[in-house]
């Protein structure tokens, strides 16, 4: 069993330094997925601030922004997760990888954490974007800073897994990408650019509970000190649970045989 | 052990309601090489893809390296190497890195697979190019990356499906003698191919797959006695000539396009006379003679039923058609 999880961690982490040479042979495939997320924290910012902010003040608006922005890199992230993996399957490397001796899943698990770490290296990015126009925290202390990043991690994995899921299941690259569109459209409809309060009443719950504006009502409780409430938990139980299905789903999809 | 590296035992498959292996049954004794030809679409790589573990057969009982294929997959993958018949590197990665990987997958030390690596590039004559993305290589040059990557890890059994497609013949012998130099090793090496010559060059024994079944299977030598002797070719310029070398040589196959005959015969020197004697006799000569020895040409013909030149007649059919129904009209 442990020599089993010896073979996973190695070949695993084989898979892994073979995703990010991709990603650091083509950093525009990388960079192109941010972006959408830097485009629209400048948009909303600097063009629809005044009408949107709701007299907050530019500054205000930018602090109250990055937080969803930052969940949102995430989803843009993965897209590309989505796409490579897609692009791996229609190519014949993983037929090769499936009759060689080495870890079952490794394969997933390499591209699932590169992934992850994409997604962090993303929101850094992202992140210092914010900084440079005007985003601070609110006396987050080290410990909030460390939830804020542990639960950034979270999101990744669960979305991650999602992905990968969603890149077996599409015959294409192009497939794949339209598949996966809903982890960067959903924030659009979260509480990250508008409060929920200001929104249709009837449409009020659906962006209440979707997985995003929890994750993003949480962060900004850590890094903001805003109340946090019972965000918290249902972040993290749509986290698992987003975790456990993606994982399934891959799993079961690249068990069965290639066509 | 039996000493069979592969033996199975009526292997079924089918797609749907397509059924394309019907109870296949294979025996490759270690340390030989077997050719499974077939036309297209006759289920060669489907076969390939069963015995190297990627697909599960719908019945039948499969062991490669001495190990079952359905209770033992992952001990049947530490035996062999595969290459499929579609690329099967990584295009955004450069050829060493495509062998680095390899080299990691199949747990070599460090120095150790470097050492594989440079040693296989420079085999398959790829060193130039190894630091390009394996992406802008020609189809010959993937293709023997492809290979290169199979040997990494000294596989025992080695699957290539059409291994030789797409390479020019300098490739193509070149890499008939590392098939050659695999065997003289030990490796046993399970191929398909559809160039027949090069199944004559390499195999020791040969099967012929169609219709889901192997319709025979024997060395090159028994395969050639099971069809009809040769003939000889006779090829004319003048119509008139050939007319009348058809009237000599009645029992020659016509084809009145090309003005040939086809005269059948053992290619002895007294059928050759003969053949001689009676073009003097109506006073005619040949411009062209080729004498033809069965091969595994005619061979996979007979049993494989593909007409020698297929799909001619349809097309000037419907060439000769399509005025007639302008004129209906
Ligand atoms: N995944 C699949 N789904 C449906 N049909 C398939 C699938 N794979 C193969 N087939 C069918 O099975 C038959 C055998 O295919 P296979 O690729 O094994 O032939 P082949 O002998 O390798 O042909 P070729 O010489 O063209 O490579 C074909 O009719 C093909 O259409
Ligand atoms: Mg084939």
């Amino acid at each position: 069993m442990s020599s089993q999880l010896a073979l996973a961690v190695r070949d695993s982490s084989t898979m892994l330094r073979r995703n990010l040479l991709h990603a650091r042979r083509y950093p525009s495939l990388t960079l192109n997925l941010l972006l959408t997320p830097v485009m629209l924290l400048l948009l909303f910012v600097y063009v629809f601030g005044g009408a949107m902010s709701g007299g907050l003040g530019r500054s205000a608006y930018v602090t109250y922004l990055v937080p969803g922005i930052l969940m949102m890199t995430i989803g843009s992230t993965v897209i590309g997760t989505a796409v490579s993996m897609a692009t791996d399957m229609t190519e014949g490397i993983v037929a090769r990888f499936r009759t060689m001796a080495i870890h079952r899943g490794s394969v997933l698990f390499g591209r699932v954490a590169g992934s992850v770490l994409q997604s962090v290296a993303s929101v850094v990015l992202v992140g210092a974007v914010g900084v440079a126009i005007g985003f601070r925290s609110h006396d987050a202390s080290a410990l909030e800073w460390l939830a804020a990043f542990g639960l950034l991690v979270l999101v990744a994995l669960a979305l991650t897994w999602i992905a990968v899921g969603m890149g077996l299941g599409s015959p294409s690259a192009e497939a794949a990408s339209n598949a996966a569109m809903p982890l960067i459209l959903l924030p659009m409809i979260s509480s990250a650019f508008v409060p929920l309060h200001s929104m249709p009443g009837w449409f009020q719950p659906i962006a209440q509970y979707q997985p995003f504006t929890p994750a993003i009502e949480t962060l900004r409780g850590l890094l903001l000190g805003t109340h946090i409430g019972n965000n918290w938990w249902i972040a993290l139980l749509w986290c698992a649970a987003l975790t456990v299905l993606g994982y399934r789903w891959s799993r079961a999809q690249f068990d069965r045989d290639p066509k | 052990m039996t000493g069979l590296a592969i033996a199975a035992n009526g292997l079924r498959k089918s797609y749907g309601d397509k059924t394309v292996l019907n109870g296949v049954d294979l025996a490759v004794p270690t340390g030989t090489v077997f050719a499974l030809l077939g036309p297209n679409g006759a289920g060669k790589t489907t076969a390939v893809k069963i015995l190297s573990t990627l697909i599960r057969p719908d019945a039948g009982q499969v062991s490669v390296g001495g190990h079952d294929l359905a209770t033992a997959p992952q001990k049947v993958r530490a035996a062999i190497g595969v290459t499929g018949q579609f690329s099967a590197v990584d295009g955004l990665i450069t050829g060493t890195e495509n062998m680095l990987l390899m080299a990691d997958l199949h747990h070599l030390p460090k120095a150790e697979g470097h050492r594989v690596a440079a040693d296989l590039l420079a085999r398959f004559d790829l060193t130039e190019a190894a630091g390009k993305p394996a992406s802008t290589y020609s189809g010959g040059m993937k293709r023997r990356l492809d290979i290169a990557m199979t040997l990494v890890g000294n596989p025992r059994i080695i699957f290539l499906d059409e291994p030789t497609t797409g390479l020019d013949p300098r490739s193509r012998h070149g890499m008939w003698q590392i098939i050659r130099q695999l065997v003289a090793d030990g490796t046993t090496v399970f191929l398909t191919t559809q160039y027949l010559e090069e199944a004559d060059e390499l195999a020791d024994r040969i099967a012929v797959l169609h219709d889901g079944v192997i319709a025979a299977e024997g060395t090159a030598e028994e395969l050639k006695r099971l069809v009809p002797g040769g003939h000889v070719r006779l090829r004319f310029t003048d119509p008139a000539a050939y007319r009348s070398a058809a009237a000599a040589l009645a029992e020659a196959a016509r084809d009145d396009d090309a003005l040939a005959l086809s005269v059948p015969s053992d290619g002895s020197q007294r059928a050759l006379r003969s053949v001689l004697d009676r073009l003097d006799g109506a006073g005619v000569e040949a411009d062209e003679l080729t004498v033809h020895t069965p091969d595994l040409d005619d061979v996979f013909f007979a049993l494989t039923g593909a007409p020698a030149v297929p799909a001619q007649p349809t097309a000037t059919d419907t060439a000769a058609k399509a005025p007639a129904e302008e004129n209906a009209r």
